[in-house]
């Protein structure tokens, strides 16, 4: 792959929670203008990958490109469209409000958003079928229709590289259907998707490419490629031992994961 | 009376001074309090209030001066150090937060008294008035001290209404505001030290002690009357000026009375009559719509019983005396008679002697709330499996709440159903 088609690069990638590495040398590249999919069982740092992508997290060592440059140059063509539970959806704000969101920028924060911002807003409530909500309170709306919101909200941000975390998850079938059409468009229009996905089962037909975690990457590649029976032992038949259990050890003992490093 | 004639019409300029400024004191300790609510941080500011003492009494005891910029700065420095220390104690220990604060508010606040004792206990003259920090008094403000807090205060306000939208985000979904660039350690340190600077310029009008009190309070009965941001924040500081132009007023009054206790008993009755009375999420509102409730399934359930009657004899229009209708229903004698007057306002049913009769309005109602029972019942049975001994009890609830469009999807879904699970008869209207 030439540098200029990667989306995303991750290089010797380890990430750690008190001390214990949940993700171990993640070292890979993936392409533009695709949908990808991370997947792998329960607790196999897919939260931590993305998060580590966007820097969230702090890195124990190795480094991400995203566009072929450093992360803090690009942020504004990267979209966070994050799990639902993760904000309170009791806060006092409209749909429109956080559609509106998607509008900030560093540049504008002190500034009042223009009327081509609210445009946008609404063009991107429009493409989840969520405008007859616009003025709504958002915890009166389902699962189904935050998600929108939240998807709404980073269609507005108008970026080129899109994240995101578990979208499917206790959605209703229209809301499923409704991202699916939009994954293809964003496709269409050449951007790229980056999604956690927890199933299996469906994301053979909602991929493209496919990153196969189980706290180290397992594979990488076009989907065809990754869906056999050997990989996907590899990646659901249980951590490796040995590999665990010294992450354990570094807890404990309070060991470093590189040398040299503080 | 005069005194307080003297203190509406304004016409001393001290009160005028001392009044304006315990109100902007008020207002903008209830702004930056609304964020503060709204990122879940209300005991921080409570930590912060008990933190500041130490740093006011060390400034006092360093300068030997009661002057207000460095009172301030002893305070800032003090309840900045408090929030590092609680910060650093989650970091790394493996304390949770509740925790770290309580550690914090108590370590810095005991300080603070032993150092206020010892000042006392010198025999400074200048000391006079520095124990009013534990409970505030407005009126113990001098000229110079009001136009600083009054100062400060207006600086907080601008700096929140020009960091309105980046503190929106912040206090929804930080992680996003992450990722799209905003620089959310620097707003947060923002927001931190503007809450510290509320709280060193409050408490000269409520105290250490009660000060959280003037930064949770105005939010969290705001936040009852509205859904609107913009609007919650400006419910919260007008309800922090209107308490403490009373507190003041109060203490005003009654010199011995110190402001902090009246700001925050004013601000008490506001937030409890907003628990109270606010439209939609106060517990009257939602006390009332039970109670309607429960009267809608009444007179339903009572009209089912003429229905049911009616059905049996195929005479629905023959009067029953309440001996009959009671062996149909269980229910108590008084929820009959409430339950028949009530219906007999509605004039769905109608009194003839000792007799009742339904009125062909009620048959209509009767119908519709029948059809729905059966319409349930049904749906149960063939959507969910459910055996046709099981569904009558769940019926018995859904058919007082379902919308003449639900029933319409319910007949659609259904295929019109002529009888229900037990084969009775699915009265349709016409």
């Amino acid at each position: 792959m030439k540098s200029s088609q990667i989306a995303i690069e991750t290089h010797n990638l380890t990430v750690s929670y008190n001390r214990r590495p949940v993700l171990w040398n993640i070292d890979f590249s993936i392409p533009q203008g695709q949908i990808i999919g991370i997947i792998g069982p329960n607790g196999s740092g897919k939260t931590t990958l993305l998060k580590a992508i966007m820097g969230l997290v702090p890195l124990s060592s190795g480094y991400v490109k995203v566009f072929d440059q450093e992360l803090e140059e690009v942020r504004e063509r990267i979209s966070y469209v994050p799990q639902r539970e993760t904000v309170d959806w009791d806060f006092p704000a409209s749909v429109m409000d956080v559609v509106l969101m998607g509008r900030y920028r560093k540049g504008n924060i002190i500034k009042r958003l223009s009327k081509l911002d609210r445009e946008l807003a609404t063009e991107a409530l429009e493409k989840v079928n969520m405008l007859e909500y616009s003025q709504r309170q958002i915890s009166q709306l389902s699962g189904g229709q935050q998600q929108r919101v939240f998807i709404a909200r980073s269609l507005a941000q108008g970026a080129d590289l899109y994240i995101m975390d578990e979208p499917f998850v206790g959605v209703d079938a229209a809301t499923e259907e409704a991202i699916l059409n939009l994954l293809s468009e964003m496709k269409k229009a050449g951007k790229t998707v980056v999604v956690v996905h927890h199933d299996l089962q469906t994301a053979k037909d909602y991929f493209d490419w496919i990153v196969l975690l189980n706290t180290r990457l397992v594979a990488v590649g076009p989907k065809k490629e990754i869906f056999n029976e050997s990989l996907l032992q590899e990646a659901y038949g249980g951590k490796l031992n040995v590999l665990s259990k010294v992450g354990d050890l570094m807890k404990e003992k309070g060991f470093p994961i590189r040398e040299n490093r503080k | 009376m005069q005194e307080t004639f003297d203190f509406l019409s304004f016409s001393d300029p001290n009160v005028r001074l001392v009044v304006l400024g315990t109100m902007i004191l008020g207002a903008s300790s209830a702004l930056v309090g609304a964020f503060a609510f709204l990122r879940k941080r209300a005991l921080v500011g409570d930590a912060i209030a008990h933190a500041i003492l130490p740093g006011v009494c060390l400034s006092f005891m360093i300068s030997g001066s009661k002057n207000p910029f460095l009172l301030i700065l002893g305070a800032f420095m003090s309840g900045w150090l408090g929030l590092l220390l609680i910060d650093a104690i989650q970091r790394t220990t493996k304390l949770k937060s509740d925790a770290a604060i309580g550690i914090i508010l108590s370590v810095f606040f005991g300080l603070g008294i032993l150092l206020l004792t010892g000042i006392q206990h010198n025999g400074n003259a200048a000391q006079a008035g520095l124990d009013k920090f534990l409970f505030g008094q407005a009126a113990a403000m001098s000229r110079l001290d009001i136009y600083v807090f009054a100062g400060i205060g207006l600086l907080l306000m601008i700096v929140i209404l020009t960091f309105y939208k980046a503190f929106k985000l912040v206090s929804f979904n930080p992680d996003y505001a992450k990722v799209i660039g905003l620089p959310v350690k620097g707003l947060e340190i923002l927001l931190s030290t503007l809450t510290v600077l509320a709280v060193a310029v409050g408490i000269q009008a409520v105290g250490v002690v009660l000060m959280a009190a003037l930064l949770i309070t105005p939010a969290s009965g705001a936040r009852f009357w509205t859904d609107k941001l913009g609007l919650m924040i400006f419910i919260a500081t007008v309800f922090g000026a209107i308490s403490a132009f009373l507190g003041s007023y109060v203490s005003y009054v009654a010199p011995s009375m110190p402001t902090g206790p009246w700001v925050v008993m004013f601000l008490s009755i506001i937030t409890v009559a907003s628990i109270w009375f606010a439209p939609k999420r106060g517990l009257s509102y939602r006390l009332k719509t039970q109670r309607a409730n429960k009267r809608k399934i009444l007179i339903e359930n009572i009209l089912k019983v003429f229905y049911h009657l009616g059905e049996k004899s195929e005479d629905f229009e023959k009067g029953r005396n309440i001996e009959q209708l009671m062996k149909s229903r269980g229910m108590r004698e008084e929820e009959w008679n409430g339950g028949l007057k009530r219906l007999l306002r509605k004039n769905l049913v109608r009194r003839k002697a000792d007799r009742w009769i339904i009125t062909q309005q009620g048959l209509i109602e009767a119908q519709r709330i029948v059809r729905l029972h059966r319409l349930w019942e049904m749906y149960l049975n063939q959507r969910l499996k459910l055996e046709p001994d099981h569904v009558h009890n769940d019926a018995e609830a859904i058919e007082h709440i379902i919308t003449p469009e639900l029933e319409k999807q319910l007949e659609k879904e259904l295929d019109h159903p002529i009888r229900d699970p037990h084969k009775s008869k699915i009265p349709y209207a016409n």
